[in-house]
C-alpha cells in the first residue's frame, strides 16, 4: 500500500478507471429487494417468520456478498 | 413518576456523563498539528481508517430516531414500516462507485461539502448555493427529530414537568454539553462517542431479540399477534403483508429514501472524513450490519403488540405517543438495569448523528454561503471558526424548534426534507459521471422538483390529519383510476431529471453559455497521497498539501 503514487498527470491516466464488467453485479442486491412479487406472502415460515420477513432480512446477506465479490474482484485489476 | 425509575435514571445519567467526557478528551485523539482548519475540525483530518469510519457512519445513518420511529411505524402499521429494510439493502450497492468518485474529485480539490463540488463542476455559484440551502433545510429538522428520541425515553422515566421549560430542562441540559464538546472536538467527539453508542446498541438489540420471543412464546406467535391486530382494525393498509394498494409506495419508498440518503450533507461528511478510498468500498460491505440490527430493531413493534403494550399518551390531549413504544416495552419486560442500558444506548443514539448533521450544516453555511458571499478572503482558521459558531446556533435552533413548537412539526419538516434533498440529485450524484447537463437546467429541474414535491406533500391527508399526513401520494390525483400510493419524492425527482434534459437539449440548441469545469476526469479517480490541486485557489484549497503527507505519515 505504500507504493509512491504516480505524480504526473500522463502517469495518473495509467490507474485503473473503476471500469470492470463486474461492477454489473451490482444491480443484482438493488433489483432485487425491490421486487415485492419475491417476498410478499406468509409461506413458507422459517423459525416462525413469515417470508416477508425472513426473505427481506436475507437480501442483506446477498447485498453483502455482491459487494464483497466485487470488491474482491476489481481489487487485483485496479491494483498498482 | 421517575421515583419509580431511579436505577434506570442512574444508568442513564452515568453512561451519558462517560460520553459527554470522552466528547471533550476527543480534541486530543489523534491530534492535529493545527485545530483551526476546516479538514481537522469539520473532517477530524480526512483520515478515518476502516474501523473508526464503520463506527462513524453507522452511528451517523442509523439514529436514535430511526430506532425509535420504525418499530412505532411496524406497530402501528405493519409491513409498511419494514420498509427500512430494503432502503437499507439497496443503499450499499448503489452508492459504491458512486461514493468512490465523491471522494477521489472531494479530496483532489479539498471539497468539504457536497455544494462545493458542484461549484466547482457546473461553475455556477446560484446552483451551489442551491444545493447548500436544500442540505440545511433538510438537516435542520433531523437534528431536532434526534431529541423526539431521547424525550421518547425520558417520558418513559417519568422525567417531565408541568411547563413547557421544564419538561425540556433535561434536553437543553443534554445539548448544551452537546454542543461544548462538538464546539471544542469537531468530528472527533462524535467518532469516539460512536464506539460506546454502537456497542450498547448491540448488545441491547441482540439480548432484546433473543430474549422476548422466548418470553412472549416465540417469533410465530409474535406475528400471529400482531396479524390479529390488524386484521381486527378497521384500516384496511396495515397487516403483516403489504397489499396491491401499498406495494408501489412500498418499492418507491425504499427506493427514493435510499437515492435520498447519501444526498444528505452529514451522510457526506461521514464519506469524505474516511482516508482513502478502500476504506470506503470496505464499508459498503461492513455497514449493512447495521441493517440486520435494524430490521431487528423493526420486529421491536411486533414485540410489542405481542407483549400488549399501550403507548403513552401524546402531547395533545386523546392522542398517543407511538414512539414511546420501544421504551415502554423494555421497561415491561427488563430488569431496570438493563433498561437503563437500553435507555442510555437511544439517547447517547441521538448524539452522535445530531453532533455529525450540526457539523455538516456548519460546513456548508461556512463554504457556501459565508466564504461565497460574505468574506470571500476567509483563513481556513476563519472558516473553521465561523463553523465552530455555526454549529452552536444550529443546535440552538433544533432545541427552540423542539421547545416551542409542536414536535410534530418537525416530524413533518423531516418528512419534507426527505423530498427536498433529492432535489439535489441531478447536480450531485449524476453530476459526479457527467457534465452533460447545463447548468441553468440543473436550476430549473430542481425548482420543479420542490414545488411538486412540496405541492404533492401538501396534498396528502391521513385519518387525524387534511394536509402532510404522510409521503403516500395517491395516483389518482394524478387521473388514474387506481387507489394505488406513490412515494412523493419519487415522481418529483423523476419530473426533476425530466425538465433538466429537456431543458439541457434546448439550452445546447440555443447555445446559451454554460459553465466551464473546473475537475478533470482524472480527479474521479485520485488516491490517497495522490497530490491536491491548488489551481482554483478562490476556493480556499490548501497550498501546501500538508494534510496529504500526515495522511501518508499515519
Amino acid at each position: 500500500m505504500a507504493t509512491p503514487e504516480p505524480q504526473t498527470p500522463a502517469a495518473a491516466k495509467t490507474r485503473a478507471k473503476d471500469k470492470s464488467p463486474w461492477n454489473w453485479l451490482l444491480f443484482v442486491p438493488v433489483v432485487v429487494p425491490l421486487i415485492p412479487a419475491f417476498y410478499n406472502s406468509d409461506s413458507p415460515r422459517v423459525l416462525g417468520f413469515p417470508r416477508f420477513y425472513w426473505l427481506q432480512l436475507a437480501y442483506i446477506l446477498l447485498g453483502v456478498a455482491v459487494t464483497t465479490l466485487v470488491y474482491q474482484l476489481t481489487k487485483k485489476r485496479g491494483d498498482r | 413518576m421517575w421515583r419509580d425509575h431511579v436505577t434506570e435514571i442512574s444508568i442513564f445519567t452515568a453512561l451519558f456523563l462517560l460520553v459527554s467526557a470522552m466528547g471533550f478528551v476527543a480534541s486530543r485523539w489523534r491530534a492535529p498539528k493545527d485545530m483551526a482548519h476546516l479538514d481537522e475540525w469539520g473532517l477530524g483530518g480526512r483520515n478515518f481508517g476502516g474501523w473508526i469510519t464503520w463506527f462513524l457512519i453507522g452511528g451517523d445513518l442509523y439514529t436514535a430516531y430511526t430506532f425509535v420511529a420504525v418499530p412505532a411505524l411496524v406497530f402501528g402499521a405493519g409491513a409498511m414500516g419494514f420498509f427500512a429494510v430494503p432502503y437499507t439493502v439497496v443503499i450499499y450497492p448503489m452508492v459504491f462507485l458512486v461514493l468512490c468518485r465523491l471522494w477521489s474529485v472531494s479530496h483532489r480539490h479539498g471539497f468539504v461539502t457536497p455544494a462545493d463540488f458542484v461549484r466547482s463542476r457546473f461553475d455556477s455559484p446560484v446552483l451551489a448555493l442551491l444545493v447548500a440551502i436544500t442540505g440545511i433545510v433538510a438537516t435542520m429538522p433531523y437534528i431536532a427529530l434526534q431529541l423526539v428520541g431521547i424525550e421518547a425515553v425520558l417520558k418513559t422515566m417519568g422525567v417531565t414537568g408541568e411547563s413547557s421549560l421544564a419538561r425540556h430542562l433535561p434536553i437543553i441540559i443534554a445539548f448544551a454539553i452537546l454542543a461544548a464538546y462538538t464546539y471544542q472536538s469537531g468530528l472527533r467527539a462524535p467518532a469516539l462517542i460512536a464506539f460506546v453508542k454502537d456497542t450498547l446498541i448491540y448488545v441491547v438489540i441482540l439480548a432484546a431479540v433473543l430474549y422476548l420471543p422466548y418470553k412472549l412464546g416465540g417469533w410465530g406467535e409474535i406475528f400471529d399477534a400482531a396479524d390479529a391486530k390488524f386484521a381486527a382494525s378497521p384500516n384496511p393498509n396495515d397487516g403483516i403483508l403489504l397489499n396491491a394498494n401499498n406495494q408501489v409506495q412500498y418499492v418507491t419508498l425504499a427506493f427514493g429514501s435510499a437515492l435520498a440518503l447519501f444526498l444528505y450533507p452529514h451522510s457526506i461528511t461521514g464519506v469524505l472524513a474516511s482516508r482513502n478510498r478502500d476504506v470506503i468500498k470496505r464499508n459498503m460491505s461492513a455497514l449493512p450490519a447495521y441493517s440486520v440490527l435494524l430490521g431487528l430493531i423493526a420486529l421491536l413493534g411486533f414485540m410489542a403488540i405481542a407483549a400488549d403494550v399501550q403507548p403513552l399518551p401524546g402531547a395533545t390531549a386523546g392522542t398517543v405517543d407511538n414512539n414511546t413504544i420501544v421504551p415502554v416495552l423494555f421497561d415491561q419486560q427488563f430488569p431496570s438495569w438493563f433498561t437503563g442500558v437500553a435507555y442510555a444506548a437511544i439517547g447517547i443514539g441521538a448524539l452522535v448523528p445530531a453532533a455529525i448533521m450540526s457539523i455538516a450544516a456548519a460546513n456548508l453555511f461556512t463554504r457556501n454561503i459565508y466564504k461565497e458571499y460574505l468574506r470571500r478572503d476567509a483563513t481556513p482558521a476563519q472558516e473553521a471558526k465561523a463553523s465552530k459558531l455555526t454549529s452552536l446556533v444550529v443546535k440552538i435552533g433544533a432545541v427552540a424548534c423542539i421547545v416551542f413548537l409542536d414536535p410534530q412539526f418537525s416530524i413533518d419538516l423531516q418528512l419534507i426534507g426527505g423530498v427536498i434533498i433529492l432535489q439535489t440529485l441531478p447536480a450531485v450524484a449524476l453530476g459526479l459521471y457527467t457534465r452533460w447537463f447545463h447548468r441553468g437546467a440543473l436550476i430549473a429541474g430542481w425548482a420543479v422538483g420542490m414545488s411538486l414535491g412540496m405541492w404533492m406533500l401538501y396534498q396528502v391527508s391521513s385519518p387525524t390529519r387534511s394536509h402532510f399526513g404522510g409521503s403516500a401520494f395517491p395516483l389518482e390525483r394524478f387521473g388514474f383510476d387506481t387507489t394505488m400510493t406513490i412515494y412523493a419524492g419519487f415522481v418529483a425527482v423523476l419530473a426533476n431529471l425530466l425538465v433538466a434534459t429537456a431543458l439541457t437539449l434546448v439550452l445546447r440548441t440555443a447555445q446559451v453559455a454554460d459553465g466551464g469545469d473546473r475537475t478533470s476526469p482524472d480527479d474521479y479517480f485520485a488516491d490517497e497521497g495522490d497530490p491536491r490541486v491548488s489551481r482554483d485557489d478562490r476556493r480556499g484549497v490548501d497550498p501546501a498539501p500538508e494534510s496529504v503527507a500526515g495522511a501518508n505519515a499515519g
